[in-house]
């Protein structure tokens, strides 16, 4: 039975902030009512991944961000043909363009929360910064999994 | 061979070419071009970042964590580093390959073709199949696989699929999609559940009829395109890959084989614990990758190419009857013993997923793959050496523990590093052959990329944080102004400004 909630968190344990996207997940195992939720993580995203979309109700997808200005951002993702389509680690947008190309459906809503890294270099521990970003998300993201309302969601996005 | 193309004399009076990253590659590459003031090709050289602080990062660390631990060095092939660093560790618990429950063997030969399976696939349907289907010098809106999926939907959904299944395989045997233990030190830790063969057994005959078919696209696209798809960034080379004791195509366990350029045997079923007495690394100034050769031959000749390009030149056959037909006809293909081809790369890369295939589907009737004798031990060691065919190529593994079975020494050789000779003459090649005298457009040096391409290089650092990777490319006269400049920014966008 697919769960109609799916928080896909990706990053590699071993490089420094990268690590934000699994380790909220971690955060979200401890925290919160799985019943309607399933996680599942990747050290990138792939063409695959688009297959595990399927028959969601709400997608949230969590990464590390170098560009976040603020310890999280959130904002709703839209199909999108960027390059990152023909590397080895695609953007969640891409992976929803690659939804909509196989299905020739719309993908369910989509979202990312992207959490503030600085340092990524291998072997590194989390940094001090990005640790209590990861608090903060962790907090926001319980908020989002106790109403998954699609509105409420979208309410959360700051402009 | 196109030696006289690495280091250019008079370099203050050309222009400099810069690609860089290259896309569509693992990692970060970079390409210069030194021209003179008629365009042409004076100097060329893929640069790569090389994946400096593996040693550093698994020294000190207990040596039954380095499964786990070394699959975190590359997002892009972890099950290679994962296996690989499991063969050595066999050895530092007493266990040689032979003595493995055969259970174990087994189960790490499943993960195995699952993992080389979906990396294939990856490769050609996402990565290459842009390029071999719409042409090199097609609109860059083109060369990806959304338009693959709007323009071939079958092939890009059987390549979607294909990956997907070989991720699963590889979910079934490890417990994980990634971050699995599969593999512990003298064996794996879990066993296949009826329901999991099951499972991957209901879709196995629909993934062989999709290889077929791919080896048949392949076959189609490379011989409608002769003699261009034999010329194409081709060098003749050396040849390095494990085989079977029988000379079969191997991805798991074997001895060394080496050939020349013309078939000849340099070694064979050498042991790889002693890989030492016959692989070489040189450094160069102008890059952090070494440069791998064969003793026996000289830092100059000695140098050989891996991959699938490789492991199909030298088997004597393929122990599945599909790909091995498949193989015979890829040899018969051209006039040489060797096909020595660089866009041949692709043809026998599905010719090993036809493998693949076609293997997971043998395995999975084995009762073995339920059994719970799945360890076993024998005397301690303080070196261990494991050695597999990875995706792209031989991936060496050596450790040396001390006392306390802590990691004092670490030394991996990737197989991109194998490569890095054979893609910086295919770089050269193309160059000479299909640049120079040329004004430069991005079509024209997505050449280049096609060629540094085929090797389907791992440049992997895993690191994927966003607003990284764009990309951007000069040309520069002779003083150092700036004429003319490409850039790709992170969204994607291209920008060119003069």
């Amino acid at each position: 039975m697919i769960k109609p909630i799916l928080v896909f968190g990706y990053g590699n344990l071993s490089r420094g902030d990268d690590a934000l996207g699994p380790l909220l997940l971690e955060h979200i195992e401890e925290q919160c009512n799985l019943e309607a939720v399933e996680i599942l993580t990747d050290f990138q995203l792939q063409v695959e991944h688009a297959l595990d979309l399927e028959n969601r109700k709400l997608v949230l997808f969590v990464d590390a961000s170098v560009s976040c200005k603020t310890a999280f951002d959130f904002c709703e993702l839209q199909p999108l043909k960027d390059k990152s389509y023909s590397t080895h680690a695609m953007s969640p947008a891409s992976v929803l363009q690659v939804y909509q190309a196989i299905k020739k459906q719309d993908p369910p809503p989509a979202f990312l929360l992207s959490i503030q890294g600085l340092s990524f270099e291998l072997g590194e521990e989390l940094s001090s910064q990005a640790e209590k970003n990861l608090f903060l998300a962790g907090q926001f993201a319980r908020q989002l999994l106790n109403n998954t309302d699609l509105n409420y969601w979208r309410q959360q996005i700051k402009n | 061979m196109y030696e006289n193309l690495e280091t250019a004399e008079n370099k203050e009076n050309l222009k400099r070419v810069v690609i860089d990253p290259v896309s569509r590659v693992e990692g970060h590459g970079k390409v210069t071009l030194l021209l003179d003031e008629d365009n042409k090709v004076k100097q060329a050289r893929l640069h790569i970042v090389e994946f400096r602080g593996f040693e550093r990062f698994i020294q000190g660390r207990p040596y039954w964590e380095l499964p786990v631990l070394v699959q975190r060095l590359c997002g892009i092939c972890p099950v290679s580093h994962h296996l690989a660093a499991a063969k050595a560790i066999d050895q530092l618990v007493g266990v040689d390959p032979e003595n493995l429950p055969p259970a174990a063997d087994k189960l790490r030969r499943l993960l195995h073709f699952g993992q080389v399976m979906q990396s294939h696939a990856l490769h050609f349907f996402h990565l290459s199949s842009p390029d071999l289907l719409f042409g090199f010098e097609s609109d860059i809106s083109k060369r990806n696989i959304i338009a693959v999926l709007n323009e071939y939907p079958d092939i890009g959904l059987q390549g979607v699929k294909l990956r997907k299944y070989g991720q699963e395989v590889i979910r079934m045997v490890s417990g994980k999609r990634i971050h699995g233990t599969g593999a512990i030190a003298g064996g794996m830790n879990k066993s296949l559940t009826k329901e999991e063969r099951d499972y991957l057994l209901k879709d196995i005959d629909q993934m062989i009829e999709w290889s077929v078919g791919a080896v048949a696209l392949i076959k189609k696209v490379h011989c409608s395109n002769l003699p261009y798809y034999d010329d194409f960034a081709t060098i003749p080379t050396s040849y390095l890959g494990l085989t079977k004791n029988s000379g079969a195509l191997e991805f798991y366990h074997g001895g060394i084989r080496a050939k020349d350029a013309n078939g000849g045997t340099i070694m064979d079923h050498i042991d790889y614990c002693k890989y030492n007495d016959y692989i070489h690394e040189e450094v160069r100034s102008w890059t952090y990758m070494k440069f791998p050769y064969l003793t026996a031959l000289g830092q100059e000749k000695g140098w050989y190419r891996v991959g699938p390009l490789a492991r199909v030149n030298i088997c004597d056959s393929i122990d599945t009857p599909l790909a091995e037909q498949a193989r015979v006809e890829f040899k018969q293909h051209g006039s040489e013993p060797m096909v020595h081809s660089t866009l041949a790369f692709h043809w026998a890369r599905l010719i090993e997923t036809l493998h693949c295939a076609e293997s997971i589907k043998q395995l999975l009737a084995d009762p073995d793959l339920m059994s719970s004798d799945l360890v076993t031990q024998g005397e301690k060691r303080f070196e261990g050496i494991g050695v597999i065919e990875a995706p792209r190529g031989t991936l060496f593994h050596h450790y040396q523990v001390d006392e306390n079975d802590i990691v004092t020494k670490a030394n991996l050789i990737v197989s991109t590093t194998s490569n890095n000779m054979g893609m910086n003459e295919s770089v050269r090649q193309v160059a000479a052959e299909y640049l120079s005298g040329q004004e430069l457009t991005e079509p024209l040096l997505n050449n280049l990329e096609v060629a540094i391409r085929a090797y389907d290089p791992c440049l992997s650092c895993a690191t994927h944080a966003v607003g990284k990777m764009p990309l951007q490319l000069e040309l520069v006269d002779a003083e150092g102004n700036l004429i003319d400049k490409l850039v790709k920014h992170s969204d994607g966008q291209f920008e060119k400004t003069t």
